[in-house]
């Protein structure tokens, strides 16, 4: 049973990274184009390290923006789910939830747009030059992040136990107070999960930035405007140091979240 | 003590992920002629931020030791360039149609610029302070988007051409008839839009690519869904692969990205068909909507300055309508046969016009049927 | 009581007002685009001409099934790996979960990049196949190709939250599972799919919903032979030489409409588990 069950995983993590693998490989090929594997080269990191900087400044722009806007997605969404789960009224909550989810049953294009033209909108009221620019992209993600946060958040809430503030409150702490140290403790795991979530949305998304963005260009505008010339294995050098740093940087955080347990239980 | 060495790795790979988004000293030495009139117009005009709209991959950028354009004006003349891309003409119009962004370059084709030039989205250009201007070829001007030379300023210009495998098709086509020849089953690719993929079709039937007459369309439509079970698919930049990888035979695409095609995958040939071809130039604007009128007009004199414009014309592999890059020294495509064919005037071309919305939306209907098929 | 209710508007406040400006208002956009023709008047005949276009509808149930199928097969892949995660050690599932995630946060164009040099016609896997003496397949092309990059692309968003449910289900329950003499399947039958019903419908509404309306992923699979509704609205406000908001707005109205109900009805299901509301997605 055991070894089936591994041989299941192993089964699906190869799916989900044979491109990975083949994105890792090509990257090393020292021929101009992603069809053939000429042989083995540095060629390409040497160029992106080198001569790279229109998709360097655009992978900072796309890193300030992913972090932005996921941190203040996560912080507006919890506090948002905190409040939708101390609601009393069921139709208030599912109402607000609904809402919640429009977000992510729009296609991206009409969130895109939608937004774009209520920009538009404001800013001719305004009399604004460039009625789309960094606040505008920021807005836009932030608002397709939050629903991923709140989900995250929300069932993690009702299964920790309501007397929990009650026991802390009655401990002599005040609301606010139980809050972080009784009831944020067993949702913080949520709290991550909605965060990388959020974050992974705004990293990769192309569609919705392309209507908001203004003149700030991000990875993923630039990759995808790549359509009438071939794409170069630069780009599949750039991604795979970022897989690479993101695969290092996940274990690291499982190791001190595992570490952090072992304390935990030592010390119980 | 393990976890605090994990969160000092962590901090670290975060902030090189920061500092290498920092990296790319390209290149950015570059000698340009009349050098005074960029300091004295960089004096009056330094701190200002130019806003440039261009396609993707569509100016020299500093790869392989090339000439870094953007960033070698920023250094000569301490103009700030914001420099974003688009994927097609459409989308580019888009944007402008919304009057959402104020760009102050953009370079857009030959029938887009018809079209922003008769809605006057497009501000007139002062030539007197674009000296370079002498360097483009006489006949890119006047041409019938800008018939007066006011708006624009040609950048490249191509041709679309029949790329074949020769293993495959091993006799010479010399027609676009080859793209509906059943014996070549699954090995056909064509465009996937459908002003590009009607042309081919109306030029194999001599229909005006142009033609403002429904019928006309309703003709090309039936011929290209004759196509549509010997098609191995409608595709953009997966040509590349495609035709370098032998995955499939036959090709319509432009010139210029043949050479770097035949560059990894030497069995592949070029023709111009007999019937005609679609030949595009793509050109320099300034959108009504610029704050930076002045600095644009430098951008674009840069753009046109010989060493910079051959640095462009070796990146893009496009024809190039700059008559001091043909002659020299360091351009490596001078009398290429496929981008300045000798018998050139012999080759039947036709530029794209800006067609009534009805007719765009009559076709664009029509190509959506044909793909569902 | 008073603080309570200050406090509550304080909590909600914020992201009352968000959901207002940024999820609704563009929301009116949309309408007003659905109901009037281009120079602003009002008009039904955007609703109609989408139901009578036997274009339109056929793309539309195209899409619909085609989203159905790769939630199925999204399912059908991520529960047992949900659960086979959920058997592993702490530590290896903290590490699964993050494998999961990775891949997200690849560039989608570049992933399926990768893919298509993968199944290409000379493509890796064909490569591998005729190696192992076995015939070419052509992959690139088919609804098949297309349904399988909609799983690949979106089966993290399934695995996550219904990983999520199970790991929540209470040890003891288990336990006291098998002491009354259930075997495995019996427990997983009897405890842990009810409890984790609310992670499936939570990874239902994640994959199908961006399913329906996906386009990049349909068009390079399918080599640009297969149209989905979410291709055509991209066209329409996106890639037309004539864009037309009117028609645009249209179809996502309808679509989000119909998704909306669908999502309902999956809901409405397990409605009479109590703890289904706060499983996550609610309509």
């Amino acid at each position: 049973m055991r070894v089936l069950r591994g041989i299941f995983i192993a089964l699906i993590l190869i799916l989900l990274y044979a491109p990975m693998i083949v994105m890792l490989v090509f990257s090393f090929n020292s021929g101009t184009g992603t069809a053939v594997f000429e042989g083995f080269s540095l060629r390409w990191y040497k160029e992106l390290f080198l001569y790279g900087g229109d998709m360097l400044g655009a992978l900072r722009n796309t890193l300030i923006l992913a972090l932005l806007s996921s941190i203040v997605s996560t912080v507006l969404g919890t506090v948002a789910a905190v409040g939708i789960s101390k609601m009393k009224k069921q139709w208030t909550k599912s109402t607000i939830m609904s809402i919640t989810n429009i977000p992510m049953m729009n296609p991206e294009v009409v969130t895109g747009i939608s937004m774009m033209l209520m920009f538009v909108f404001i800013g001719r009221i305004l009399n604004l030059i460039n009625s789309v620019n960094f606040i505008t992209i920021l807005i836009a993600h932030i608002t397709f992040g939050l629903p991923y946060v709140i989900l995250n958040v929300l069932p993690r809430l009702s299964s920790t136990d309501k007397h929990l503030t009650e026991a802390a409150m009655d401990l002599g702490c005040t609301s606010v107070e139980a809050f972080f140290k009784a009831v944020l403790p067993s949702i913080t795991p949520g709290i991550i999960v909605g965060f990388i979530m959020a974050f992974t949305m705004s990293l990769d998304d192309f569609v919705i930035s392309y209507f908001t963005n203004g003149t700030y260009q991000t990875l993923p505008l630039l990759i995808y405007s790549m359509t009438r010339k071939p794409m170069k294995p630069d780009v599949y050098a750039l991604e795979s140091i970022m897989f690479i740093i993101i695969l290092v940087l996940m274990i690291l955080l499982n190791i001190i979240q595992s570490d952090d347990k072992k304390k935990g239980r030592k010390a119980s | 003590m393990k976890k605090y060495i994990c969160i000092i790795i962590a901090v670290m790979l975060i902030v090189g992920l920061f500092v290498m988004s920092g990296f790319g000293n390209s290149n950015t030495e570059v000698d340009v002629e009349n050098p005074e009139y960029y300091a004295e117009m960089a004096e009056k005009l330094k701190g200002t931020t130019l806003n440039v709209f261009n396609w993707g991959e569509y100016i020299s950028d500093g790869s392989e030791g090339s000439l870094d354009v953007i960033g070698a004006f920023e250094k000569l003349t301490g103009i700030a360039v914001n420099y974003t891309t688009f994927d097609s003409n459409e989308a580019m119009y888009g944007k402008m149609q919304s009057e959402s962004v104020s760009y102050d370059i953009i370079i857009p084709s030959d029938y887009m610029i018809d079209r922003m030039r008769s809605e006057g989205r497009l501000k007139e250009i002062d030539f007197s302070k674009i000296p370079n201007y002498k360097y483009i070829d006489e006949k890119y001007k006047g041409a019938y988007y800008d018939p007066d030379n006011k708006y624009s300023v040609p950048y490249s210009v191509g041709m679309v051409g029949l790329i074949y495998n020769q293993t495959v098709v091993t006799e010479a086509p010399d027609s676009w008839g080859i793209m509906w020849d059943e014996k070549y089953k699954d090995n056909i690719l064509t465009f996937n839009n459908p002003r590009d993929a009607f042309a081919i079709a109306q030029f194999y039937m001599g229909i005006d690519i142009n033609s403002e007459n429904k019928a006309d369309w309703d003709k090309a439509a039936d011929k290209l869904r004759e196509q549509n079970k010997i098609l191995q698919g409608r595709v953009m930049d997966e040509v590349f692969d495609k035709m370098e990888g032998g995955n499939a035979a036959i090709a319509p695409y432009y010139a210029g990205d043949y050479l770097t095609m035949a560059d990894v995958n030497p069995d592949l040939k070029f023709v111009y068909p007999k019937e005609g071809t679609n030949i595009f130039a793509d050109s320099i604007c300034i959108p009504s909507s610029s704050q930076n009128y002045e600095a644009a007009l430098l951008f674009i004199n840069f753009l046109l300055d010989p060493n910079v414009a051959v640095a462009n014309a070796n990146y893009i592999c496009y024809a190039t309508p700059n008559t001091a890059v043909l002659e020299h020294p360091d351009y490596d495509l001078a009398g290429n046969e496929f981008l300045y064919p000798e018998n050139q005037d012999e080759i039947k071309t036709e530029y794209f016009h800006n067609l009534d919305p009805k007719i765009i939306k009559y076709f664009e209907e029509l190509w959506q049927t044909i793909k569902i098929e | 009581m008073n603080k309570n209710k200050s406090g509550q508007v304080v909590l909600n406040a914020p992201y009352l007002l968000w959901s207002v400006l940024f999820i609704i208002v563009p929301l009116i956009f949309v309408v007003y685009y659905a109901f009037t023709t281009a120079d602003g008047q009002f008009t039904f005949e955007n609703i109609t001409t989408f139901f009578t276009s036997r274009d339109y509808m056929y793309v539309f149930c195209m899409s619909m099934l085609y989203a159905l199928i790769a939630t199925v097969i999204c399912l059908l892949l991520s529960y047992p790996f949900a659960y086979c995660m959920s058997k592993t050690s702490a530590s290896v599932q903290g590490m699964l979960m993050l494998l999961v995630m990775l891949p997200m946060l690849m560039n989608l164009v570049v992933r399926t990049y990768s893919w298509r040099q993968i199944l290409e016609r000379t493509g890796i896997l064909n490569t591998f196949l005729e190696s192992l003496g076995l015939p070419a397949v052509t992959f690139l092309g088919s609804a098949g190709t297309v349904i399988f990059g909609m799983v690949y692309n979106y089966l993290p968003f399934m695995i996550l939250p219904i990983y999520s449910s199970i790991s929540k289900v209470d040890k003891s329950l288990l336990e006291a599972s098998s002491d009354l003499g259930c075997n495995v399947f019996g427990t997983i039958k009897r405890v842990i799919l009810p409890l984790s019903i609310p992670g499936v419908l939570s990874g239902i509404t994640m994959v199908f919903v961006p399913c329906v309306s996906t386009f990049y992923i349909s068009r390079i699979f399918s080599e640009g032979r297969i149209v989905m509704i979410g291709d055509i609205i991209e066209e329409k406000f996106y890639r037309s030489g004539a864009p037309d908001y009117n028609i645009g707005a249209t179809i996502s109205l309808v679509l989000m409409l119909i998704i909306v109900i669908s999502l309902a009805v999956v809901n409405n299901f397990s409605d009479n588990d109590e703890e289904n509301s706060s499983g996550g997605i609610v309509i």
